[in-house]
């Protein structure tokens, strides 16, 4: 099992490495920093002007030199700019550069500086992370228990009524992006327009002081869309081992039909969808970008699009590179968690 | 069994039919059949896919899905009536008077629950036991289906245990509450014959001890001889023939029971004077049934205007115990009037040799664990494999899952190539040459057919042209005209009508695929083809039309046939020499006659022994092997049957157990791979014996 | 003229009579889910003569009133859309309008579900769809949205006012206001009122359903093309390059959609080039993937093959150099009468492309990895056949029911992606009137306005149905085989 879990890990490394590898080559590309030198100097900066105030910074060492500094891996740069001033990747806030660590990447904890939110890149990350954490915590509340009733319910009796009603509801939720139905939930429940202005059709407030008027609409946009796909997906599942000759012993030796399901069908049906969950984060980071934009709840999605649309080049490494970091490891949290539910699946 | 007459039956059915609703129309599974079993008895239920027989033990069971459904007759279990039971009732009769066992025993065993949960789960439901109470009965009854170490048992997972070992747990499942009866849906047709042999003989023990009656269905009347009292013949969806074992088998009163047993190959008799009689014509589907009697198409005494006028009642045999038969002309049908041989085909002798094997070995190196890699371990396929092949000779290779059978034909046919040792072909090695750079002319010239009948032909392309395309690859024809009539004629060569090359592979039966796989096999002129179990999945009746063909087409174009198969009474009937592989390795080798009488090869009289036969005449010497095949990963040391081997003690100095034992030549052409010494070898008497009329 | 109001004179009977039906409905389903929880469950039962026990009593009373209600709402709503063709105008209002305008679609629809019905059994898969509701909804839905691209893209009809016209004091109008005299147009009125830049939303509406119909097929088919030519053999050899490309594969789809759509769809990006470069390497599997199917199954026979294949790939070639030529960027050799045509959106394109390709990767590499142990497989590589025929021909046509399936599935997510470049304003200029772009314009003031950001998304979200439910009937059907 460990030498399973370390070969994973290192998958993930290697991913993880080539993946900031692809984001720092293109957010380093050149008329990426031409725009970054225009946007800290003025616009109309000289071609002259932008290269000196690129090469006085950094930006136009070898790519993997600057990958390499701004990993931790190799010390930073110290450059003589053209402007006779002398200036160290890792000399910060008007520290003396003698004074300067000789390493500051990520590995140090060095997250960069954002020049739009004129703040360390590492605190941002961090305080719109747990913004976000606490949106997600109550999306999977939401979501998880909701998409596997529903799956369960649906599968149980493939065909019947509620099956078919219920596929219908799982169709219709994966059909529905977030930015469709946050505007029509908004619409509906946040304006008079319907009379059922039940909710708020922002969640600003909801990042100091969340409540069920404030929050919930936020909450269900993003769980819908992921739930309609789980709930598919188990009962998928579910049918398929409802049909399998073990129910069928099960049925035979007299079992009731309600422990049919809780005792033999649940644990083989349940396997699938765990992954299916797991691997669904990529897709929920969608819908936290797009639904904290709608909502304008300022959390991880929100400063990916601020920081994205302004080219604020370290905050958006920092932005991948967490964001990479969370798919992966709930990547490896569903390869092991396969192993753990899925009896057939043993170490030797 | 002796108050049989006065006592009440456990199982009465009687004149029930089931249908299945499809949105277009109703299908007829099960038409007007009635059956009774009285306590203790066992009732053998015998037919060909597709006649309805498992429908008959769900429609018992109450369990038809959501689309079967019974509509006429009665099922009455001790008297009571079935159809109209409540869910409730239902469940206390299932698993505690009445208990199933089905064919896959993987498949029927939940894989994420521990065997002793699912054990426990009977009486904890039926008896409202204690679960030490259910622990308890758990373990004397996997004890009693004789697995070995039953607490490690209990506490494992259904994947942890082998194929055999799944079906004793299904059946020790079945058995927890101790039934009034047993369901047996052709419980051992996934099993190796030798394991096959054990189960039955475990079958047949327990329910003498517990004193339950059965329902036995299956496609092999050997099978239901050796276990079954009374026998029931069933033919598209209608009981046909039943009664007592030996008035159907010896006294049979219905044409489809007799050309049932003529299309079957049985050991009294080899080819020449008791040919296989081939059944003609196809099975008919539930909704294109003939009018009046159903087996009337295909019937040698059909009379028109009388067997095909209205349904043929059941009509009891005169001087029987409870013996009947579904035909019009049963009194007037001589059934003992000699068949009728067709031509008899004279057969060339085996020419020059054409493919010769020598010290041939095919090792794989495997990672012990497929998703977690591990050490990687190496698999002898094929240790030192030596023989030689003539023009136009029938070598059969017969062995159990795991012997080898099939990495020799994918090195044969160049699919992957030796580890060790030379293939030749006319002397030309080709051992070591994968597919890829064969010549053509070689490629064409060994070519093979496949055991599935429903995989082997390509589903979205038409037979015509997936015979045109082997044409073409084997570069004959210099256009499309002259290898579409090329193709035509080979579908001539097997039987099918011409009309076959624009279907698609769906629009054909099982047998007609296989025939077009054949067809397909020679379209270059083969003169090696390796069969790989080509009727094994067929039908009774159309593995006697098929092995014909096959044999035909040989005899027309001289062609070396290796035949691949587990079943000896195939074998016997067409093979001219025989080889039983175990494990790898060629543990006896000779004509037919060498090894199927003695001596033996222990491996080679096990098998012989296991292999039911439908033929009251025949006795046979018991042998039960004892425990499982060895994993090809991990074989045991020395000789490679050592571990299941009856005749072990009589070689001393447990040799067995650390060497190899070395090629022997008993007879000219005759090899065995054994420790024993002559004498005893000389000892062995005949597995089976006939005895004289 | 006054300003329409929703639905004109029809209302006065129709909204009542529908009010009253759906709550008719409502209340029996009601009471059976109720009534159904308290009794027993009925399986059906034979008597012992061999009739069927018929479900009587209040349920069953209950199901057949059920059976009517629908049908009832449903020639309700089948109202809504046919008596409207019949009323002068403006006396249907809003709803009866868009319908009035939306007759050549209703046309082309009853015509193709006539003609299917009819050749149904004649049709293989597409004919079976019509044997179930939920595909033939789907079918319906897409079917729409597919004639009103054409009619709207090719013949302009249907669309009331020119998309990009502004009209000075109809800026954020409600639906139904009247257009002010002057006002170029088929009909005097916005029928679904203005947008904050006073643009005819109906019009814009319509007219987003060409890019989406012309793009998100197309698309879908060039990330099928790629993920089948590099899943087959992933599938098929396994090893190494196996290995490789699953790696490559799960790297594409570890990134959030949402970053790579950032990184990738900037101007900065379209002027280093990478589009370009990348339109170059993806458009060039169609090509590859046609020359391998032509060649092995024409080897045998050189001179058929050459025949077929000149002119196949010379055709394609050219499309080929045609499409990933463009005038002002990196790739721009081709002398402009031999450049057939420049794709305007090309970085959204190349980009969908990219992030759908490795989803079909894994598809079609799982169904390689089964089909490869068939025994029809073993007996082309027993004839001698080489390891791209057995691919293309004996593997790929029997995996087409699960990726026909998936294709559509495909084409609803590319229609979500393409709406969710146009929400983040990524990629397509702002006048475009796409759905993505328009529900981003209309999100900004959905506390005060409603009416411009919701057409939009319901078109996105009946398409993305539709597909979704066509996909549906498509499995179902494919599996009773």
């Amino acid at each position: 099992m460990v030498s399973f879990i370390l070969r994973r890990i290192g998958i993930m490394v290697l991913t993880a490495l080539c993946l900031t590898f692809i984001v720092f080559w293109l957010t380093n590309l050149f008329p990426n920093l031409e725009k970054l030198a225009k946007t800290q100097g003025n616009f109309r900066m000289s071609d002259d002007a932008v290269l000196s105030y690129l090469g006085n910074n950094g930006y136009l060492q070898p790519l993997p030199v600057k990958y390499g500094q701004w990993l931790g891996v190799l010390p930073g740069y110290v450059i003589a700019g053209t402007d006779g001033q002398m200036r160290a990747r890792c000399a910060t806030g008007g520290q003396d550069i003698v004074d300067a660590a000789r390493f500051c990447g990520i590995l140090q904890g060095n997250w960069g500086y954002s020049t739009v939110f004129r703040e360390d890149a590492g605190s941002i990350i961090a305080t719109r992370l747990g913004l976000t954490g606490k949106l997600m915590f109550w999306v999977m509340l939401v979501m998880v228990p909701g998409a596997l009733i529903i799956g369960v319910m649906a599968g149980m009796n493939e065909g019947s009524r509620t099956d078919r009603s219920l596929s219908t509801v799982s169709i219709l939720s994966t059909a529905t992006p977030e930015y469709v139905s946050g505007v029509v939930f908004i619409s509906v429940f946040g304006t008079a327009t319907f009379g059922m202005q039940w909710f708020k059709g922002t969640a600003t407030a909801a990042m100091d002081d969340a409540n069920f008027e404030n929050f919930f609409l936020p909450v269900l946009t993003i769980a819908l869309y992921g739930m309609g796909y789980i709930a598919r997906m188990t009962r998928a599942s579910m049918t398929e081992v409802m049909t399998a000759q073990y129910i069928r012993t099960a049925r035979l030796k007299g079992v009731a039909f309600s422990q049919i399901v809780l005792r033999h069908a649940l644990r083989n049906a349940l396997i699938a969808p765990f992954t299916v969950i797991m691997l669904q984060f990529p897709f929920l980071l969608n819908g936290v970008v797009i639904v904290e934009t709608l909502f304008n709840y300022k959390g991880f999605g929100w400063t990916l699009v601020q920081a994205a649309s302004n080219n604020d080049i370290e905050l958006l490494l920092g932005v991948s590179i967490v964001s990479v970091f969370v798919v992966l490891t709930t990547q490896l949290i569903s390869d092991i968690g396969y192993v753990f539910l899925n009896p057939r699946i043993r170490i030797a | 069994m002796a108050n049989l007459t006065t006592a009440e039956p456990i199982l009465e059915i009687d004149r029930l039919s089931i249908s299945f609703f499809t949105r277009l129309r109703e299908i007829p599974a099960v038409m007007d059949f009635s059956a009774t079993i009285m306590p203790g008895e066992a009732l053998g239920l015998v037919g060909e896919s597709g006649c309805g027989k498992s429908t008959v033990a769900l429609g018992v069971m109450q369990d038809l899905g959501a689309n079967g459904r019974i509509v006429g007759g009665s099922i009455k279990f001790k008297g009571e009536e079935m159809n109209t039971m409540s869910p409730a009732r239902l469940r206390e009769i299932r698993g505690s008077k009445i208990a199933m066992i089905y064919q896959e025993p993987m498949a029927s065993l939940n894989p994420a629950m521990k065997i002793g949960k699912q054990l426990m789960e009977v009486p904890l439901i039926h008896d409202k036991v204690s679960e030490k109470e259910a622990y308890a009965r758990a373990l004397e009854v996997v004890t009693d289906v004789k697995l070995p170490d039953p607490k490690r048992i209990l506490n494992s997972y259904p994947h942890q245990l082998s194929g055999g070992q799944q079906q004793r747990i299904v059946i020790a499942m079945a058995l927890m509450s101790k039934p009034s009866l047993l369901i047996l849906d052709e419980p051992t047709t996934a099993l190796d014959v030798t394991v096959e042999a054990a189960v039955v003989q475990l079958v047949k023990d327990l329910g003498h001890k517990y004193g339950t009656s059965m329902l036995f269905i299956s496609h092999n009347l050997g099978l239901v001889l050796e276990t079954c009292d009374r026998i029931c013949v069933m033919y598209s969806g209608e009981a046909v023939e039943r009664g007592s074992i030996g008035d159907v088998f010896d006294d049979m009163q219905h044409p489809y029971t007799q050309a049932l047993f003529r299309s079957i190959p049985l050991p009294g008799a080899d080819k020449n004077d008791r040919p296989l009689v081939a059944i003609p014509g196809n099975f008919p589907l539930p909704h294109e049934r003939p009018k009046g009697c159903n087996f009337g198409p295909r019937c040698d005494y059909f009379q028109p205007g009388r067997c095909d006028q209205e349904m043929i009642p059941m009509v009891r045999v005169a001087g029987d115990d409870r013996h009947q038969t579904r035909c019009l002309r049963n009194r007037e049908i001589d059934w003992n009037a000699p068949v009728t041989a067709a031509a008899t085909k004279v057969k060339h002798a085996p020419g020059q040799v054409v493919l010769k094997m020598e010290n041939l070995k095919k090792y794989y190196e495997v990672a012990a664990n497929a998703l977690f890699g591990g050490d990687r371990k190496v698999v002898k396929a094929n240790e030192t494999l030596s023989f030689e092949a003539r023009e136009g000779e029938t070598l059969a290779i017969v062995g159990e899952s795991g012997c080898g059978k099939s990495t020799f034909a994918k090195l044969l046919m160049g699919l992957e190539t030796a580890t060790d040792g030379q293939i030749l072909l006319d002397n030309i090695s080709i051992g070591d040459v994968p597919i890829e750079k064969r010549s053509t002319k070689n490629v064409a010239d060994i070519q093979m057919v496949f055991q599935n009948p429903f995989d082997t032909l390509n589903p979205s392309m038409s037979v015509g042209r997936q015979i045109i395309r082997a044409l073409e690859i084997f570069g004959i024809g210099t256009n499309d005209t002259e290898r579409r009539a090329r193709m035509l004629e080979l579908l001539d060569l097997v039987k099918l009508p011409r009309a076959f090359a624009d279907r698609m592979p769906r629009q054909l039966s099982g047998g007609q695929k296989q025939r077009v796989g054949i067809a397909r096999a020679f379209a270059g002129d083969a003169r090696i083809v390796v069969a790989d179990e080509p009727v094994s999945a067929l039908d009774v009746s159309v593995q006697a039309a098929v092995t014909d063909l096959l044999m035909d087409i040989q005899r027309e174009h001289n062609t070396t046939l290796l035949f691949i198969s587990h079943d000896l009474s195939i074998v016997r009937y067409l093979a001219d020499r025989v080889m039983v592989m175990y494990l790898g390795h060629v543990v006896e080798l000779g004509t037919t006659d060498q090894v199927f009488s003695p001596p033996y090869h222990p491996y080679t009289e096990a098998l012989l022994s296991a292999v039911p036969i439908a033929d009251t005449r025949v006795t046979k010497k018991h042998i039960v092997l004892e425990g499982e095949i060895p994993s090809a990963m991990n074989p045991p040391p020395g000789c490679p049957f050592q571990t299941r081997c009856g005749w072990k003690s009589q070689v001393p100095g447990g040799l067995c157990d650390t060497q190899v034992p070395p090629v022997r030549l008993l007879a000219p052409g005759h090899q065995i791979k054994c420790h024993l010494d002559d004498a005893t070898l000389a000892a062995m008497e005949p597995v089976i014996q006939i005895a004289a009329e | 003229m006054d300003p329409l109001s929703w639905t004109g004179g029809l209302g006065a009977f129709l909204n009542p009579a529908l009010a009253i039906t759906a709550a008719l409905c409502g209340i029996v389903l009601v009471v059976q889910t109720g009534l159904r929880m308290g009794s027993a469950a009925v399986t059906l039962q034979s008597n012992p003569d061999g009739t069927l026990q018929g479900r009587g009593g209040v349920l069953g009373a209950l199901d057949t009133a059920l059976i009517y209600l629908v049908w009832a709402l449903v020639a309700l709503l089948l109202a809504y859309v046919t008596v409207p063709l019949v009323m002068p105008y403006g006396s249907a209002g809003i709803l009866g309008e868009i319908t009035r305008r939306l007759l050549p679609v209703w046309i082309a629809l009853v015509a193709t579900f006539a003609l299917s019905i009819r050749f149904k059994r004649r049709l293989g898969l597409y004919g079976k769809l019509f044997d179930s509701t939920v595909g033939m909804i789907g079918l319906a839905l897409v079917l729409f949205w597919v004639y009103v691209a054409v009619f709207v893209g090719i013949f302009d009809m249907i669309v009331t006012h020119d998309y990009l016209r502004q009209v000075s004091g109809l800026k954020n109008a409600l639906p139904g206001v009247v257009a002010p005299d002057g006002t170029e147009g088929a009909i005097p009125h916005y029928l679904l009122g203005g947008d904050n830049l006073a643009r005819d939303i109906f019009s814009r509406v319509m007219a987003g359903s060409v890019f989406v119909i012309a793009i998100a097929p197309l698309a879908t088919i060039f990330a099928f093309m790629v993920g089948i030519t590099l899943g087959l053999p992933a599938g098929y050899y396994g090893g190494k390059f196996d290995t490789a490309l699953s790696f490559a594969a799960n790297l594409i789809l570890a990134f959030p959609v949402i970053l790579l759509f950032y990184l990738l769809v900037t101007p900065e990006i379209v002027q280093t080039g990478i589009p370009s470069y990348m339109a170059a390497f993806l458009f060039a599997f169609p090509l590859i993937f046609i020359g391998v199917l032509v060649n092995t199954r024409y080897y045998t026979q050189p001179a058929k093959r050459n025949a077929i294949m000149l002119p196949v790939l010379g055709s394609l070639g050219w499309l080929y150099l045609s499409a990933i030529n463009a005038s002002g960027t990196v790739i721009d050799f081709l002398p402009a009468w031999a450049d057939l045509f420049d794709i305007s959106v090309l970085v959204v394109f190349v980009s969908v492309v990219f992030v759908n390709a490795p989803t079909v990767f894994r598809i079609v590499r799982g169904l390689t990895l089964d089909l490869r142990t068939r025994d029809y497989v073993a007996a082309a590589q027993t004839r001698g056949e080489g390891a791209w025929y057995i691919m293309l021909w004996e593997i790929l046509p029997n995996a087409r029911g699960p990726l026909i399936v998936d294709f559509c599935l495909r084409i609803g997510y590319t229609t979500i992606l393409l709406g969710t470049l146009g929400f983040f304003g990524l990629g397509l200029s702002s006048e475009s009137p796409d759905w993505g772009t328009t529900i981003n314009e209309g999100r900004k003031l959905l506390l005060i306005y409603i009416h411009p950001a919701l057409p939009p998304a319901m078109a996105l979200l009946s398409l993305v149905l539709g597909l979704n439910l066509l996909a549906d009937g498509l499995r179902e059907e494919s599996l009773k085989d």
